[in-house]
């Protein structure tokens, strides 16, 4: 309050100043800033001018895709071979068994339409009902997968899982990956705070055990000597053993990604729902967790992505994962050096997987934060 | 000035952290609608005395009774306990995730076992007494630090409690805001609530205590009604303690 008047009034608001608002003040402020920055800045203009013009050309304008064998492709090499990527396109994204019995493979067609259906509605933010989508996704999504894919109900017959491949084998590993690892990753993580003796060893030695052993290694155990440890005559396919694998292996990081946010979360709320009467699991459950998760959501998602990625080390143990169906086909005898149009189409398709979950990620990130505060 | 009908009784009791003797044969009964203030300096153990008695803090020795239960390792009476004894903390400690009607009434629901309708409405009419009425759908975050106390208040009235303990409810809060908390702890008391109070607000203590502990390493130095402890403290500690928190 000033000292010559007894009257606070109040300065009303005014606009800035226009030349720091509006996209030339944006692009002056950071592409030309300073000397360095504009150095920076033409630099990089002039690194996409230099690559990016003669990879389109390869890559779309001068690219094949008409005709059905290799003889287009050998008569332009100027180009990309998308032919061979179309004409191989069953094989790469269902594997063999598709491949041989290509009147069945509506059955993998369905089975991702089915997950688009499921999905789709999930991230968008206005649907009602999520909890029981994401519940149907969880837990009869599965069994539909299995029924339709895997056969052997309802008169369809039965397609061997190792004979799964491609988009299809590497999809599957990665949604039971992260299905089960996300709820084992939590209850580690609960195990290794807990103030019981036992429950925090178990989780401390399990978690350190599979994080330090290479995800090769646990492949190749799990093949070799889950076995072992049942009694014979119970058999397990080698996809589930590589699920059983990944799934042990990933549920270590999760929970170290969960354990993160755990930690971040103050005393005061543990203290103040304890005040309140709520019982160990009513903390975890309604306080503690939602909070947790929201701060670990960035390095869960890292992990997951991590996980969709590793997947294509199964073929260590002989399934014929994306990657490995890519390599195998440009190694075929009607395809043999289109190695880098089955590695980018590879390359792309992971790329979208792994796109979509970070951008999700993102957004429930922001989505989550502004609910906490819109000040 | 010990009551009969006393609904916490504290005898002997003795608190250590590892070597550190923090609460040293604290005998202290609590009257139903007694209104207790306690001070002292900081690292006195007022704090570590009222969250012993809703087993924040787990003591060694003695014995702590609230309303006739004795404090065990038993978590379903230590359940109990808490469900019937509210706290309101320095740092306010609500639920950022949740709107503040969510924050009132989920206790209710999970602990107390009412239907949400039920709990929803019990909250909104305590979220109106301590004058929080259009904000109940907003967050924590987007209250002001004085709003966010009296949330609080009402979160932990929501259990129907039978007595309320304060932790420094006014330290964390600017000038402005502390008036507006102790206003809804004064309509509290005077609703006939029993409230044990951890603060350095003597004119609050001087107006709705019944009683007023003073308490250094650990001990209760000195206990009496305002008029005589503001006006005729007994001990020189409590005396030098007044002099450094009045006169200024």
């Amino acid at each position: 309050m000033s000292l010559n008047s007894n009257k606070f009034e109040r300065i009303p608001d005014r606009l800035p100043p226009i030349n720091s608002i509006g996209w030339v003040a944006w692009v002056k402020q950071n592409l030309f800033g300073s000397v360095s920055n504009t150095l920076i800045t033409l630099l990089f203009f002039y690194l996409i001018f230099l690559y990016i013009p003669p990879f389109l050309d390869w890559a779309v304008f001068n690219a094949n895709i008409s005709g059905t064998d290799r003889s287009v492709c050998d008569d332009n090499k100027s180009g990309a071979c998308w032919t061979f990527v179309k004409v191989r396109i069953e094989q790469l994204l269902f594997g063999l068994y598709f491949t041989l019995n290509p009147d069945q493979t509506w059955r993998p067609i369905l089975a991702f339409i089915v997950f688009a259906c499921l999905l789709i509605p999930l991230v968008i933010e206005r649907t009602p009902h999520k909890k029981w989508l994401l519940l149907t996704l969880i837990i009869l999504y599965p069994v539909f997968f299995v029924s339709v894919v895997g056969g052997g109900v309802f008169g369809i017959p039965e397609s061997d899982a190792s004979q799964w491949g491609g988009l299809l084998l590497t999809f599957a590993l990665a949604f039971v990956g992260i299905v089960l690892a996300l709820p084992l990753g939590i209850l580690l993580a609960l195990g290794r705070r807990s103030k019981m003796p036992i429950v925090r060893s178990f989780s401390i030695i399990y978690i350190e055990f599979w994080r330090g052993t290479p995800l090769i290694t646990i492949l190749f155990m799990a093949s070799v000597m889950l076995p072992l440890f049942f009694p014979s005559g119970v058999e397990f396919d080698k996809v589930v053993r590589a699920m059983i694998g990944i799934t042990l292996f990933q549920s270590a990081y999760t929970a170290e990604a969960v354990r993160g946010g755990l930690q971040a979360i103050d005393k005061g709320q543990t203290e103040a729902s304890m005040a309140l009467g709520m019982g160990y699991w009513q903390q975890t459950i309604f306080i503690i967790l939602p909070q947790a998760l929201r701060i670990s959501i960035p390095s869960i998602v890292n992990t997951f992505i991590a996980l969709f990625k590793d997947t294509s080390l199964v073929s260590i143990i002989g399934l014929l994962d994306l990657l490995k169906i890519a390599q195998n086909s440009s190694r075929s005898l009607d395809w043999n050096g289109y190695d880098i149009e089955a590695y980018m189409f590879a390359g792309l398709v992971f790329w979208m997987f792994c796109f979509g979950m970070s951008m999700y990620s993102q957004k429930l990130e922001r989505k989550l934060d502004t609910d906490r505060n819109t000040e | 000035m010990i009551k009969d009908d006393s609904i916490i009784k504290i005898t002997k009791l003795n608190k250590w952290y590892g070597k550190f003797h923090a609460l040293k044969d604290i005998d202290l009964s609590v009257g139903t609608t007694e209104k207790i203030v306690i001070c002292g300096p900081s690292g006195s153990g007022k704090s570590t005395l009222i969250r012993c008695i809703n087993r924040l803090e787990v003591h060694q020795e003695g014995s702590i009774k609230v309303d006739g239960i004795e404090l065990s390792d038993d978590i379903k009476q230590i359940t109990e306990i808490r469900s019937d004894v509210g706290m309101v903390f320095q740092h306010f400690n609500l639920f950022p995730h949740l709107t503040v009607l969510e924050n009132c009434s989920l206790a209710p629901i999970w602990v107390r076992k009412k239907s949400k309708v039920e709990a929803e409405q019990m909250a909104m009419e305590l979220l109106e007494k301590v004058r929080i009425p259009d904000q109940v759908n907003k967050y924590p975050g987007q209250l002001s630090g004085g709003q966010q106390q009296r949330v609080a208040i009402a979160r932990a009235l929501c259990m129907q409690p039978r007595i309320m303990l304060f932790d420094e409810p006014t330290s964390a809060l600017d000038p402005e805001m502390i008036k507006e908390v102790l206003e809804t702890m004064i309509e509290l008391a005077d609703s006939g609530m029993t409230m044990i109070v951890v603060t350095h607000e003597m004119g609050f203590a001087n107006r709705v205590a019944d009683r007023i502990i003073f308490m250094d390493e650990g001990q209760i130095v000195e206990q009496n009604d305002p008029d005589s402890f503001f006006n005729k403290p007994q001990s020189d500690r409590t005396k030098l303690f007044l002099s450094q928190i009045l006169d200024h």
